[in-house]
């Protein structure tokens, strides 16, 4: 009797011939001649072995290739055989799926807006893979300046644009930096321009907010 | 007008390799020149027929709200009368703003003259003339201020257009303050879009009439089709005044009952205070004393928190029945109270087990032999003693299940806290097993660290609380080190006993710690401001967002303010229910220190603590 222990008898057997439990195992590539599976009636007192054409799972043949020794030899099997249950992958595909739309929905960023009116404010939209689109609205009554801050992150210097809000309580106080363009990180050269188009705009409502 | 197309400038400026490996960077600058006023004009007066514009002009922001149409034919005389109807009744300055042109073409010659001379009927400053084709998509806008006479300087105008529906019911949510803030009263202070809100939230009265009134001015605004009604709502607050009235009066005399002095005494209140139970069921007490008050909710947070509350207990009655025809049906409380005693053997049987395990060589540690047997036969007689009692009890078990099942009616919760007082009463052996483990331990340690303190020749000096050197007679250290000694080595032995009754104790309040937090996650969620955020976003503002509509140069620029509704984790978080207050007040470092020392820990802080 073949003293294979791959115990997993599957409760659907993917053949079921006359009703009998059927043990499967997997023949070695190193045999060529051999198609496909090996086909074994565990409960017959001579095992049977019928070769069907059926391939479409590969061919592996654990206990000749010697990791099928001993206790790990068993968890390896069990493993393998456990993989092959299609409720299991199912549910591993099932959950990756849901994982990548998530990720889609939640994290990944295609474009970033900026948008700065001049009498009215700045607003910021993040728009996300999925079509999602979040945006925030600071009104112009707020805005204290924008600038270009950096920041030394490891081994190097980045530089990020950021608006400055004001202090209610303290007329010269900031009381917070929302960073922009988080998601895209542009680089010192772009920062630039949009840092004087930005100065342009915020100088000229600064004009006409002091005279009335 | 000084829009330029700075999203192809900036492109060209920047190197075309520093964008080719960012993703796409888009911006927008809107300039128009020198002064700017911002026209707020609602969207479904778009398509209105030519006539008056009416509504509040703000100086501060230099920006004038549009709140209706008063359409040709009207008498100037009735249609000052009913602004001042509106001004008294609102306590908000509306004012004709200037006029509103929609035709075919061009206007004509005469109409524009017309115009012109109600401009001195009316008179505002600055005065805006407002003027599409029909059929054509893009608007002209003038606003004219007279400075002098004959003089007269334009300004230049941008058009915001708004859903006046959306505005009038939204209600803005500020951004957290910090709390060495203070929030002003006053809305208009803090904002020019929040002047717009509150604008508009005000003047219901102006939206009163519509199309078919027979009044003698003619209005357009979101309401000129005809009032929104709904006879369900109109009945449910006629009805809703006596049955609010019977109900409070009747939860008042519960209240009165339960409050009465045979509750004072001394058995009574402390289980009271320690059976969940009774505090989920007074919880519950007050949330229905909030719903029935015949007391009007003053602001609209009062008015949400009232209705939270009506949906966190109609999810929990419905809960509850749920659970109550699962119970009943399948004869399931018999199974449940066939396989209970049972279950309450086994546990009996395992920690039988657990003790022969300590009073032999458990994980080889050598116990001392004596101190073994004692505790552990000590331990095994109150098992015994459990035992006995769990088996007296059983035969009216079922009829105890039967009952508590019935009190799911009441609500899922008061069943979940019900099982939550089983689960305790059924473990109270473990409990007293770790109090006298943790006694024990505790008079050990408080002993050992006296001992060790006349070992090293010092004393605690209670007065000034600080240790202190004290010279010891020798028969003193002679005593006091044989006894360190005995102490130190009972060490092991008792800190084992103790280890393992305390985890098993943590085990018991970890369990009823995940029953505590469900039941407080349905006692606190706020399911009907969820329910509004979902299905009808705009109610709950977070903010406000521009966009920018088709422009042409020469004309005035055209943006669509929409509303940005709050997230979900805001909504959760600024209208969640007061919970029953069964938080653990301890930190981590905290209650390992005192498990170390050995003092008793209560997971929950006990209310009868901070009664008075």
């Amino acid at each position: 009797m073949m003293d294979i222990l791959l115990m997993e008898v599957f409760p659907r057997p993917i053949h079921v011939l006359s009703g009998s439990v059927s043990l499967y195992t997997f023949i070695a590539p190193q045999n060529p001649n051999k198609s496909n599976f090996l086909f074994l009636h565990a409960c017959s007192p001579h095992p049977t072995t019928e070769e069907r054409p059926f391939s479409s799972l590969p061919e592996v043949d654990l206990y000749s290739t010697g990791i099928c020794r001993g206790p790990l030899g068993n968890l390896t099997a069990c493993i393998w055989l456990s993989l092959q249950n299609s409720m299991i992958l199912s549910a591993a595909i099932f959950i990756t799926l849901v994982g990548l739309l998530g990720y889609l929905h939640f994290v990944k960023i295609d474009q970033e807006t900026l948008l700065i009116i001049d009498s009215l404010g700045i607003q910021m939209t993040s728009s996300y893979a999925s079509g999602k689109e979040s945006t925030t609205f600071i009104e112009m009554g707020k805005v204290k300046d924008i600038v270009i801050n950096e920041a030394i992150y490891m081994q190097k210097v980045i530089y990020y644009l950021c608006i400055l809000l004001k202090d209610p309580v303290e007329p010269h106080g900031i009381s917070q930096v929302v960073p922009v363009f988080q998601s895209a990180k542009p680089r010192l050269d772009c920062l630039i321009e949009v840092y004087r188009s930005c100065q342009e705009i915020l100088a000229q409502q600064k004009a006409t907010s002091t005279n009335p | 007008m000084g829009v330029c197309p700075v999203v192809g400038s900036v492109l060209s400026h920047c190197p075309p390799s520093s964008f080719s490996r960012h993703k796409e960077l888009l911006l927008f600058f809107l300039k128009p020149p020198s002064m700017v006023l911002k026209a707020f004009f609602p969207t479904c007066c778009a398509s209105a027929d030519s006539g008056l514009l009416v509504g509040r002009w703000v100086p501060e922001q230099s920006c004038a709200v549009v709140l209706a149409v008063v359409h040709f034919p009207f008498i100037p005389i009735q249609v000052k009368q009913l602004l001042a109807q509106v001004q008294q009744a609102s306590q908000v300055g509306v004012a004709v703003l200037g006029t509103w042109c929609c035709c075919r073409q061009e206007p004509e010659e005469s109409l524009g003259r017309f115009l012109e001379g109600l401009a001195a009927v009316f008179p505002h400053e600055p005065w805006l003339r407002l003027c599409r084709e029909r059929g054509g998509t893009f608007w002209s806008c003038e606003a004219t201020r007279r400075q002098g006479p004959g003089a007269s300087s334009e300004d230049q105008v941008t058009l915001i257009f708004y859903d006046q529906r959306q505005v009038l019911l939204s209600q803005l949510h500020p951004p957290a303050v910090l709390p060495d803030r203070q929030v002003g009263a006053d809305p208009t202070g803090t904002g020019g879009l929040a002047a717009v809100f509150h604008t508009v939230a005000c003047s219901e009265a102006l939206f009163r009439s519509d199309r078919f009134d027979e009044g003698p001015v003619r209005l357009s605004h979101w309401q000129s089709e005809g009032v929104e009604a709904s006879i369900l709502a109109e009945l449910a607050k006629r009805a809703s005044g006596p049955v609010c009235l019977l109900l409070a009066s009747l939860l008042s005399l519960v209240s009165a009952v339960g409050a009465c002095r045979v509750f004072q005494l001394r058995p009574l209140s402390f289980l009271g205070s320690k059976l969940s139970t009774c505090e989920q069921l007074r919880h519950r007490l007050e949330h229905l004393r909030l719903i029935f008050s015949t007391k009007k909710a003053e602001n609209p947070a009062q008015l949400m928190r009232k209705a939270n509350t009506v949906a966190s207990v109609l999810l929990d009655v419905a809960l509850g029945l749920l659970l109550l025809s699962w119970l009943h049906g399948r004869s399931r409380i018999g199974h449940l109270a066939d396989t209970l005693i049972p279950v309450a053997d086994h546990v009996a049987e395992e920690l039988q087990h657990l003790l022969q395990w300590l009073m032999g060589a458990p994980a080889g540690l050598k116990m001392n032999r004596a101190l073994d047997q004692v505790l552990g036969r000590f331990f095994l007689y109150h098992i015994h003693l459990w035992i006995s009692y769990i088996h007296l009890m059983s035969p009216f078990v079922e009829h105890i299940l039967w009952h508590v099942g019935l009190s799911a009616c009441l609500g899922l919760t008061v069943a979940l806290s019900l099982l939550a007082d089983i689960v305790a009463l059924l473990t109270f052996h473990i409990y007293c097993f770790y109090v006298y483990g943790a006694r024990l331990y505790r008079l050990k340690i408080h002993g050992l660290s006296s001992l060790w303190r006349l070992f090293r020749g010092k004393k605690w000096n209670a007065l000034r609380r600080r240790v202190d050197s004290c010279s010891y007679d020798l028969d003193q250290l002679f005593i006091g080190t044989l006894l360190f000694t005995i102490l130190l080595f009972l060490l092991p032995t008792t800190a084992l006993y103790y280890l393992v009754f305390t985890l098993l104790r943590l085990l018991v309040v970890a369990v009823q710690g995940l029953i505590h937090l469900l039941v407080d996650l349905i006692n606190s969620l706020p399911l009907y401001s969820l329910g509004l955020r979902l299905c009808r976003p705009y109610r709950l503002a977070a903010g406000v967002k521009f966009r920018v509509l088709e422009h042409e140069a020469g004309r005035p620029l055209r943006l669509l303010m929409q509303i940005n509704p709050l997230p979900y984790s805001r909504v959760v978080h600024t209208y969640r229910l007061p919970s029953c207050g069964g938080h653990p007040q301890h930190s981590w470092g905290s209650l390992c220190r005192r498990l170390f020392s050995g003092e008793l820990i209560y997971p929950w802080g006990q209310r009868s603590d901070r009664q008075d």
